[in-house]
């Protein structure tokens, strides 16, 4: 087992989550959040279902809104004010658990479709940068076909295309896998490897512990609206220090 | 070996059990009934007819009707002919059912709207008008127009007057006519010239995008074209609108134009009834498009009013509109039912009125019913064709 | 906010900020989270103050309750005693006064038949002879007991049948003759006999393309025409037959709709099991494309029920037929409104819970079809 390696990361925090609750009507959904990422850094989230680590990032890109405490975004502070709103989003993208292309769109306009109504980019270099990315994951013959006429994992990928061309600085992934045919889930895991050696800062809610142990720097488990643990990936999976991560990890690798 | 040879094709099952055989017997069997019971059905119909003395054949269509029409959009007397009636009653019934259709449209799609606010009071008032409207009949809605609010208005001699020179009696909404004088075919350009414009606009601005990635305010400058150059077009030529205004003389409004209140009430209730199915439908489109949808929008930046008209609306209307024209052709319909109100549409006057005068049931309900039915089946045939266009492609 | 730690894991459940939740904050996001939507809030406001009010005061606090006879009516509101007066004949029309217990009774037995059935705690046997018992037994027993002539009940002649009795017949009749008749359609259409699908598609094609006042026209014009001289049926038969044949038209496309659902598998699997045709559709299709289509089975009967209204085309009264008589009474002149509220509640009150229910309906069942 090659020993882990802490990387050289730069100091910049781009995420910042303090003393973050949430609550949906009474229902406390998470409690005491607090978390500071790196420019760079790789954070993988796990926890059984129902632990509110979809709703945590979720609160990251504002599709939730949080009832106490901050969430810092590339410096700037979410709140509900639309136009910080709107800036954040702008420099995170986020894949989804079914993907949710634009079916109406074939896949080339699903990727220019924000470059040129968000930010503005005439048709041609928008279109110029979504071959490429295509191209990144591997399907760039498809770009002229409606996503109801491509597979699970070809969607997304073609998902994960759709978030890159807006060059974000960071990507949410909220179980990207969890809902591909077992043959399938490989090719996007290796997509999501690429992204990460180029650099990129991921927050990545998965089951995938292989994808876990390869890429993350920080694996952070959180149970019923708690972070419970946070280490790196190997201490993580081979010393799990609370009784709750040593139960999941048992039922997770178990089988 | 031998024994292969003498494999044979599978014998054939005797004809009372080869289900071949038996399904052309019953189609044999069926096609004679059913040929029968028509046989009968026409027998039967010319022997009564000849024995009431009815005549047969549409040779009836040019004699002179004898009867007048109370509204008509086109030139009409007592010694028409019934096929001159006819058409009267066919345009009556479009033009009802045209607007109609306009004006549910617009309700329905406002209270369906409506329907999703955020804001509780203005949700709840849509639904009650949705679930209030939508489970009385439309002939009760219908008569409450007409016999209770229409009705009892005053005499023209007693009118209500809304602003100045409209007025509202019992005999009609009367308003000013507008006379068009000799320097307006310049407006009219103007509004010609507009339009053209509006539309090279948006395809401009398109390309514009498209080539530089900026935005124009099309709407903005679509509204100011369309509302401004007839108006310049006006200002030039002296603001060339006259108005005949309603006077009263005697017992009634002469001049001005007016609006019974047959029209009135039938296109009321037509309208209000139609638009409480339509906000259910333009409701039940919109929450189809799935939530998924608007989170992937947002999530890559697009502004909500940029998601709903590039993400949501496109879905929504395909599964708005094969509904929606459903209900258009249950708008047009229950435009018959004009004849509970002596409103002349197509049913009132010619199934109605000149069938009892001529007594060729056979020949005047054919005609009608033609009518209809090809109304009916042309939509049938725009619903499939719009289904087939706009399926959303999948493997 | 004082700094509280607490132990990993043991975060306690706490109550959200006071401001972010309960009714104040409710008020606030619902009605006033943008300068629109205040706007919008004042000018709804302003309309419930504008209409509510004086309806309320017009139907309850002003209205005249009590009372014999005209003279009652003060005409400062709502005259009840209208709808007093006029009671019999809205809802058992013409019906001679001493025979009405017969609609009584018919109603009793309709409810005591039904009612078991919104039970689950009844058996699935009751349930069905219960079902059986009301769409075929009853309606003989019905026909019976309004009409009379035999069993020592004298004959009540159906022109002056009326009154909310008269739009429960109609669409009763309707439904029920229409849902045989709507079940053989679909599966005629759905035939691979081009004589039979083509017959059925230009019957229900015909008859969904017109409007229900020309087959009330035809029934009562042109029927006798179809039928020789001395067959001549009376007017309300004529409507039944008119609007049933309408019906099983739009019964057929529910129940396609229906049959269209029903998964291949389901086919396959009776005929692997060596059901024929008839066999198969009777026991395992049907049995399943129904229990689909039973919300728009519903729909389709509160449409029935809205259109007997048009009745009143062709001279038969029911409700608001009963309603428009009253109304045009020379002694009763000007009570309209009072007769049309009426008359509007009545058929509120059925369609509205028949929707409800058929919502209900397909909530209940829609979990037994997951594709």
């Amino acid at each position: 087992m090659t020993q882990f390696v802490q990387r050289d990361l730069s100091e910049e925090v781009v995420i910042q989550l303090k003393g973050m609750h949430k609550w949906y009507g009474e229902f406390h959904v998470l409690k005491d959040i607090n978390l500071a990422v790196k420019q760079g850094e790789r954070i993988v989230v796990c926890g059984p279902s129902g632990s509110g680590k979809s709703t945590m990032i979720r609160c990251i890109n504002r599709l939730e809104e949080h009832q106490q405490g901050q969430i810092i975004v590339n410096g700037t502070e979410l709140t509900s004010d639309v136009k910080n709103i709107e800036e954040v989003r702008r420099e995170v993208g986020m894949c989804f658990q079914h993907f949710n292309l634009f079916p109406h769109l074939t896949i080339l306009e699903n990727l220019t479709l924000a470059p040129m109504w968000v930010r503005k980019i005439p048709k041609a270099e928008a279109q110029a940068t979504a071959m490429h990315y295509l191209e990144r994951v591997k399907i760039p013959d498809q770009a002229n076909k409606y996503p109801g006429q491509l597979s699970g994992g070809q969607q997304q990928r073609v998902a994960i295309a759709r978030s890159l061309c807006m060059k974000p600085k960071i990507m949410l992934f909220d179980e990207p896998t969890s809902a591909l045919d077992p043959e399938m889930i490989a090719e996007v895991l290796d997509v999501m490897v690429g992204l990460a050696e180029e650099g990129m800062t991921m927050i990545c809610v998965t089951h995938e512990m292989g994808f876990a142990r390869k890429v993350a720097d920080r694996v952070i488990f959180m149970d019923a609206g708690q972070v419970i643990e946070e280490n790196n990936p190997q201490d993580f999976f081979d010393n799990p220090e609370n009784e709750r991560t040593k139960l999941f990890l048992s039922q997770i690798l178990g089988h | 070996m031998s024994e292969l040879n003498k494999i044979n094709a599978p014998a054939k099952p005797p004809f009372w059990r080869d289900p071949e055989k038996r399904a052309l017997a019953f189609q044999i069997v069926f096609l004679a009934i059913v040929l029968y019971v028509g046989y009968s059905l026409v027998n039967n119909t010319m022997t009564n007819l000849a024995s009431q003395g009815i005549a047969s054949g549409f040779g009836f269509l040019s004699t002179n009707t004898g009867f007048a029409i109370a509204e008509t959009l086109i030139e009409y007397n007592e010694s028409s002919t019934y096929f001159r009636s006819f058409l009267v009653g066919l345009l009556n019934t479009i033009l009802v059912s045209v607007i109609g259709i306009f004006f549910a449209t617009i309700l329905g799609f406002t209270m369906g709207i409506a329907r999703l606010s955020n804001n509780w009071l203005i949700s709840r008032l849509a639904a009650i008008y949705v679930d209030t409207l939508r489970n009385i009949p439309l002939l009760l809605q219908l008569f409450f127009w007409y016999f209770a609010v229409l009705r009892p208005l005053p005499n023209p001699k007693d009118a209500i007057e809304l602003g100045t020179n409209l007025f509202l009696t019992n005999r009609g909404l009367f308003a000013p006519k507008p006379i068009y004088e000799s320097g307006f075919v310049w407006v009219f350009m103007g509004l010609v010239l507009a339009i053209i414009a509006t539309v090279i606009l948006f395809k401009w601005a398109r390309k514009r995008q498209e080539a530089t990635g900026q935005l124009f305010p099309v709407y903005r400058t679509a509204l100011a074209l369309l509302v401004g150059l007839p108006l310049v077009a006006a200002a030039f030529t002296g603001f060339p609108l006259a108005w005949d205004l309603p006077v009263l003389k005697g017992f009634n409004f002469r001049g001005g134009m007016s609006l019974t209140p047959e029209f009135s009430s039938l296109v009321f209730a037509l309208s209000i009834y139609t638009s409480s199915f339509i906000a259910e439908i333009v409701r039940s489109g919109i929450l189809a498009v799935d939530r998924g949808q608007t989170e992937a929008a947002f999530a890559l930046g697009i502004k909500p009013a940029w998601t709903t008209r590039l993400v949501i609306v496109p879905q929504a209307l395909r599964v708005i509109i094969p509904p929606l024209t459903s209900q258009y052709l249950n708008l047009t319909k229950n435009s018959s039912l004009a004849a509970a109100i002596a409103y002349p549409d197509l049913v009132a006057v010619f199934a109605g009125t000149a069938l009892n005068q001529v007594g060729q049931a056979v020949e005047i309900m054919g005609m009608t019913l033609a009518v209809y039915l090809f109304l009916s089946l042309t939509i049938s045939f725009f619903m499939n064709w719009y289904n087939s266009k706009m399926a959303l492609v999948e493997r | 906010m004082t700094e509280q730690n607490y132990a990993v894991g043991r975060h306690p459940d706490l109550p959200p900020p006071t401001n972010s939740v309960g009714v104040v904050y409710w008020i606030r996001s619902s009605f006033f989270s943008s300068p629109m939507n205040v706007l919008l809030t004042f000018f709804s406001l302003f309309l419930v103050w504008q209409v509510v009010p004086p309806f309320l005061n017009w139907a309850i606090f002003s209205a005249d309750w009590f009372g014999d006879d005209r003279s009652a009516c003060s005409r400062e509101g709502a005259c009840w005693v209208f709808i007093r007066v006029w009671y019999e004949q809205l809802i058992y029309g013409r019906f001679p006064d001493d025979q009405i217990w017969r609609i009584n009774l018919s109603y009793i037995l309709a409810i005591a038949a039904a009612a078991p059935l919104f039970f689950d705690a009844v058996s699935r046997q009751i349930k069905t002879a219960l079902v059986l018992f009301l769409l075929v037994a009853f309606p003989v027993i019905c026909f019976y007991l309004f009409y009379g002539g035999s069993f020592g009940l004298e004959v009540v002649e159906t022109s002056v049948w009326g009154g909310l009795f008269l739009t429960l017949v109609i669409a009763v009749t309707g439904i029920v003759m229409s849902l045989p008749l709507g079940i053989l359609l679909a599966l005629g259409r759905r035939s691979d006999m081009p004589v039979v699908k083509s017959f059925c598609v230009v019957f229900i094609e015909f008859w969904r393309g017109i409007p229900l006042i020309t087959v009330l026209f035809m029934a009562s014009v042109m029927f006798p025409l179809f039928v020789p001289e001395e067959m001549s049926p009376d007017k309300l038969v004529r409507a039944l037959i008119g609007v049933a044949l309408f019906s099983s038209a739009y019964m057929a496309e529910v129940v396609r709709g229906g049959l269209q659902a029903i998964p291949k598998g389901q086919y396959e699997a009776a005929a692997a099991l060596g059901l024929n045709f008839w066999k198969s559709t009777a026991l395992i299709i049907l049995p399943q494309a129904l229990k689909m289509v039973i919300p728009g089975i519903v729909n389709t009967f509160i449409g029935l029920f809205k259109d007997t209204t048009l009745v009143l085309i062709i001279g038969l009264f029911d409700l608001l037929g009963m309603a428009q008589l009253a109304s045009t009474n020379p002694d009763w002149l000007g009570f309209a409104i009072e007769g049309y509220v009426f008359a509007a509640l009545g058929f509120f009150v059925f369609c509205f819970s028949m929707s409800r229910y058929s919502q209900h309906l397909e909530r209940v069942l829609d979990t037994g079809h997951r594709n």
